[in-house]
């Protein structure tokens, strides 16, 4: 059943064939955002979108980037920069379980050799003020997506509800290619004519920022950024939402993107542990707000549903 | 009479949630059976990842009719009352009927409510159960409304009897009731209908589903324990991680691997524990050197290679997984190797333990001068205790608990032998968290006796001050745990400890100052711990108040040290209340405690009642002996001598304890009783200095034919004042003799 051609080659492979699969579903292929997130959830087309009564259908691949699990480039495993493949159905289609072992099966796993179980792992985003109930999708004991029905987004009820799946690209590739330390992993095509390992393109990236976000980054600045992205995200969302030309315009994606910033100066002021344990809590709390204000934002905003869905 | 048979088909179900969504469902959809009148047999509940499923034999055909008297308004009443009682019967003026009542002519009704079928008052109790469903956590999908653990895909609800099944009309948010199910996810995913339990779980066994959570944990016990003998190995137990794994698969299938070569140095625990957390799998372990070699892991289906990419793979995440735990390990080694144990604990400075009761550094540094106070009592050496309490929370700090919390106190003792600690500190580090709950073993190695009870006291201590005491059913620091501890560290070591002279007064106190907490007022410049402590000594002059107002500092001395015992009485009550509740499990009852516990004729409990090794010997002595004869007999001698004497002080308002005059017995009996109580007494004395209170009471027993022949031969109250005076006085001396063990009095029946 399965040849050797059904199995991907690269790690560009997998990704690939994770947007032609969820683009043979009906999803919008997007691009990644423009902005530096700790993960796929924080892309306005998962955040925002889940929230309000119009349907939705994405998939994209997001860069991320968690500052605290930088190794240097030494660690087979752990990477401060990483890629997670998102998709997101609203509402939740009733077969989402299908469709998802349909996107294993396009990348090379073939259920009926494998163990493929859901595991509960219910999902919950202290700074998106975020949860819903799920599972960690395990294949042959190793954790290859989180699987998420969102119940709340920015402090708001999802009516509809919406499916979410994430791929931790890197691990899912690495099991599917057989490659035991993500250096090694060929990035494109192994026959090409300038083969490329995941190493030859990130591993340079993964010492500097590791370096950068442990040692150098200035803590003094990154807090008055917070201090700054906090500031700006309130003072859009106070604009009135008349323009000069009277037109009504809320700007729930721009305040939004400085909601992004604040939490991810968050997670590098964590890397360089300047937050102690109890400012901490204060910190989530400071972004969460800025998130349900956004999310209140989105919801006065046509593509949020207001004015009723036509 | 039909039988019944439910299942609700959804996604996966959590594991730890199944056994009690099992229950819920027997007991929602019987109870609501049996509230519309439908009698019904046997009942069993069942759960795989993907199912609830609910068997009930014997369904009755139909509820029964009912009939309904109703009385109304009066005839006479207003045409709004009467309107009033049509509406709430449902019935015309004409169904009515008019009765003679004491108030006059009144309307009565007269309802039917006719039986219903057994489909229409399943339906409604399906229903009603699938939207109360008690989950612990649930959630809505698509544009629904309903909630359910995870989406619900199909209801399955048929009655059947000889004549057949048929399906229950019944729809609950857009889910129609259906006679069909599925089988396994991969297996056997085609739908099928099934005529009645027995089918449906036959053929889900064929559709490569087990339906019984019992029957599944005991095929991955039976296949894993025999793979593991075939080998020369045996299955590490672990009943909860078989439930749970039993619960995450519907067609268990066992396959055992191999640990890397590299991995098989690691302590055995630091293997297991990470085996178990983070992939569910067992440990088989070597019965011959006690290392951990093998794992056992459940898949959930055959394949064709039987199992070999599955166990490749998950040897491939075990090999990731270990890496990261042998990472841990090596860097703590190097940091124990470089700064010892000491240097690991440094961090506990930064860690907050309570905002009010500083950091873990703090709470070492008491809970090190404590054990070095109390290291004595317990027959260890102080300076060991002193050294083991330094040491006990430095794991804490280890990269391996930072990743497994659970392998706190395991780590410490392993890097503690690391650094070189012996003579009973590695153990310490590892048993001072114990006992852990009523049914864990209580530590009796003395060096881990003195730090474990200095830690849990510390904690009590340390709450009690900041006054975070438990209340009701809120116990956020676990204090009730914690005072159960020490109270079977005590009583398990047989220690002879003053709870609160040798603990907490004093300490109380020492935290207090540390701390700095204000409502003791105590002087600004802290002293360390052992000035604290010692001023409490009240010998020593002190000056305790940070009020330089202050001019009689022996006064302010005498109200902070007030202070501090009070609230080590409180403490000490709140052990007592504990301690009752330990002793009623082991079948002592409360009255015999009390009696114990409480000076005779009075609210305040005896000096030495905060030695509850003391205090519990007495209980049980007294508890054993009042279920003999000479028990019966003490207690009713005692309470013949008492009731008398007790009324005549009562009366006379006086009390007769001047010591009677043998010279003053008129009759043989009365000699008799003084003989008596000569050889009592002189029994008693030796005994109780032994603490042999059976003995004692054995002794107060003997008392009772003298006494009773005393009651029969003599009147107390004689004309006579001076042989009655006497006979009172004799009175009392057998109740101070009988006193001695416990006060009888508040001894029931």
């Amino acid at each position: 059943m399965t040849t050797q051609t059904d199995r991907p080659q690269s790690f560009q492979d997998v990704l690939l064939r994770l947007q032609t699969y969820w683009a043979g579903q009906g999803c919008a292929v997007m691009q990644p955002y423009d902005m530096e997130v700790g993960a796929g959830t924080f892309h306005p087309a998962t955040t925002l979108r889940a929230l309000g009564p119009r349907d939705w259908a994405a998939a994209y691949v997001q860069p991320s980037r968690r500052p605290t699990d930088g190794r240097y480039g030494d660690n087979p495993n752990r990477l401060q920069h990483y890629y997670q493949f998102q998709v997101i159905i609203k509402p939740s289609p009733p077969d989402l379980q299908a469709l998802y072992l349909g996107s294993l099966r396009a990348i090379g796993i073939d259920d009926a050799l494998h163990d493929i179980r859901f595991v509960e792992d219910d999902w919950e985003s202290p700074t998106l003020g975020a949860w819903g109930l799920g599972w960690e999708v395990w294949c042959d004991g190793m954790e290859v997506s989180q699987f998420t029905y969102f119940q709340q987004v920015g402090g708001h009820d999802c009516h509809p509800v919406s499916g979410e799946l994430t791929y931790g690209l890197e691990r899912l590739a690495m099991y599917v290619l057989g490659v035991d330390h993500v250096m090694n992993m060929p990035y494109n095509a192994p026959d090409a004519a300038h083969p490329l390992s995941y190493g030859d393109v990130f591993r340079q990236t993964e010492r500097e920022y590791s370096r950068w976000n442990f040692d150098v980054a200035d803590t003094d600045l990154l807090l008055r950024h917070f201090e700054d992205a906090e500031a700006e995200c309130a003072r859009i969302l106070d604009a009135p939402e008349a323009d000069a030309t009277g037109r009504r315009i809320v700007m729930a994606h721009p305040a939004y993107d400085q909601c992004i910033k604040a939490s991810h100066i968050f997670n590098l002021l964590d890397a360089r542990g300047v937050i102690s344990v109890t400012e901490r809590q204060a910190y989530i709390g400071r972004v969460r707000a800025l998130a349900r204000k956004c999310a209140d934002a989105f919801l006065q905003t046509e593509a949020g549903g207001a004015g009723g869905v036509v | 009479m039909p039988d019944l048979l439910i299942e609700l088909f959804s996604e996966e179900i959590p594991a730890r949630m199944q056994p009690g969504a099992r229950d819920a469902l027997r007991r929602l959809v019987t109870d609501g059976l049996v509230e519309a009148g439908l009698t019904h047999g046997g009942a069993q509940a069942f759960s795989t990842p993907r199912r609830l499923a609910l068997a009930v034999e014997k369904v009755g055909a139909e509820s029964p009719t009912r009939h309904e008297e109703r009385k109304g308004p009066r005839v006479d009443a207003p045409d709004k009352a009467v309107e009033g009682f049509l509406r709430a019967t449902g019935l015309t003026r004409d169904d009515l009927e008019v009765r003679d009542d004491k108030k006059g002519r009144v309307y009565f009704a007269r309802i039917t409510h006719p039986g219903r079928p057994a489909d229409e008052i399943v339906a409604k109790v399906v229903e009603q159960t699938i939207r109360q469903f008690p989950w612990p956590k649930s959630m809505r999908w698509g544009r629904g409304s309903l909630r359910w653990v995870r989406p619900l895909h199909s209801i399955l609800c048929i009655l059947s009897d000889e004549a057949g099944a048929r399906t229950v009309a019944l729809e609950v948010d857009g889910i129609r009731a259906g006679e069909t199910t599925r089988g396994h996810r991969f297996m056997a995913p085609a739908p099928f209908a099934v005529t009645g339990f027995d089918d449906y779980q036959a053929r889900l066994r064929r559709a490569h589903v087990m339906l019984d959570a019992q029957a599944r944990a005991d095929h991955i016990r039976a296949e894993a324990e025999s793979m593991a003998f075939a080998q020369g190995l045996e299955l590490v137990e672990d009943r909860a991680l078989l439930d749970e794994v039993a619960g995450l698969v519907e067609w268990p299938v066992v396959l055992m691997g191999e640990i890397g070569e590299g991995f098989l140095d690691l302590p055995p625990e630091v293997l297991q524990t990470s085996m178990r957390e983070h992939q569910k799998f067992f440990s088989v372990r070597n019965p011959a050197t006690g290392q951990i070699e093998k794992f056992v892991t459940v898949a959930n289906r055959e394949t064709a290679d039987r199992g070999a990419t599955i166990l490749a793979g998950n040897r491939k995440v075990l090999a990731a997984r270990l890496s990261d735990a042998r990472f841990f390990w090596e860097n703590d080694l190097r940091v124990v190797n470089e700064k010892g144990l000491e240097g690991m604990a440094e961090g506990l400075a930064d860690v907050t333990f309570h905002a009010k009761l500083g950091s873990q550094a703090d709470r070492v540094a008491r809970i090190e001068a404590l054990a070095r106070e109390i290291a004595r009592k317990v027959g260890a050496k102080p300076d060991l205790a002193a050294e083991a309490a330094r040491v006990c929370k430095a794991d804490l700090q280890s990269e391996m608990v930072g990743e497994f919390p659970e392998l706190q106190g395991i780590m410490g003792r392993y890097y503690a032998q690391a650094a070189g600690h012996d003579d009973g500190v590695p153990e310490a580090c590892e048993e001072h968290y114990r006992p852990l709950g009523p049914n864990d073993e209580v530590p009796a190695a003395p060096v881990s006796v003195a730090v474990a009870l200095a830690d849990k006291l510390d904690t009590l201590t340390g709450f009690w001050a900041i006054d975070e005491k438990p209340t009701g059913s809120k116990d956020p620091f676990a204090l009730r745990r914690a005072a159960l501890g020490v109270i079977r560290l005590v009583l398990g070591n047989g220690s002879r400890i003053n709870l609160s002279g040798d603990g907490m007064v004093r300490h109380v106190l020492a935290t207090a100052n540390l701390l700095g907490i204000k409502e003791f007022r105590l002087r600004r410049s802290r002293l360390n711990y052992e000035q604290a402590f010692r001023l409490l000594s009240k010998t020593e002059p002190s000056d305790l108040s940070d009020d330089p107002s202050d001019v009689d500092t022996s006064a302010r001395d005498e109200q902070i040290r007030s202070q501090a015992e009070g609230l080590a009485n409180d403490l000490l009550a709140f052990f007592h209340d504990r301690l009752k509740v330990h002793l009623r499990d082991q079948g002592i009852r409360h009255d015999v405690i009390d009696a114990c516990l409480y000076d005779h004729g009075s609210d305040e409990k005896r000096a030495d009642s905060d030695d509850l090794t003391l205090l519990v010997k007495r209980a049980q002595a007294l508890s054993d002996f009042l279920k003999t004869d000479d028990g019966d007999n003490l207690l009713q001698g005692f309470k013949r001598a008492n009731n008398i004497l007790t009324q005549a002080e009562e009366a006379d308002g006086v009390e007769y304890s001047f010591g009677p005059d043998p010279r003053l017995a008129e009759t043989a009996e009365e000699r008799a009783v003084f003989a008596a109580l000569d050889r009592a007494e002189q029994a008693i004395a030796p005994a109780m200095q032994a603490e042999d209170f059976a003995a004692a009471m054995r002794a107060m027993a003997d008392l009772r034919a003298p006494i009773d022949a005393f009651f029969e031969a003599v009147q107390i109250n004689t004309d006579n004042q001076v042989v009655r005076r006497n006979r009172l006085n004799l009175l009392h001396r057998i109740r101070e003799a009988c006193l001695q063990v416990a006060d009888l009095t508040r001894i029931e029946g």
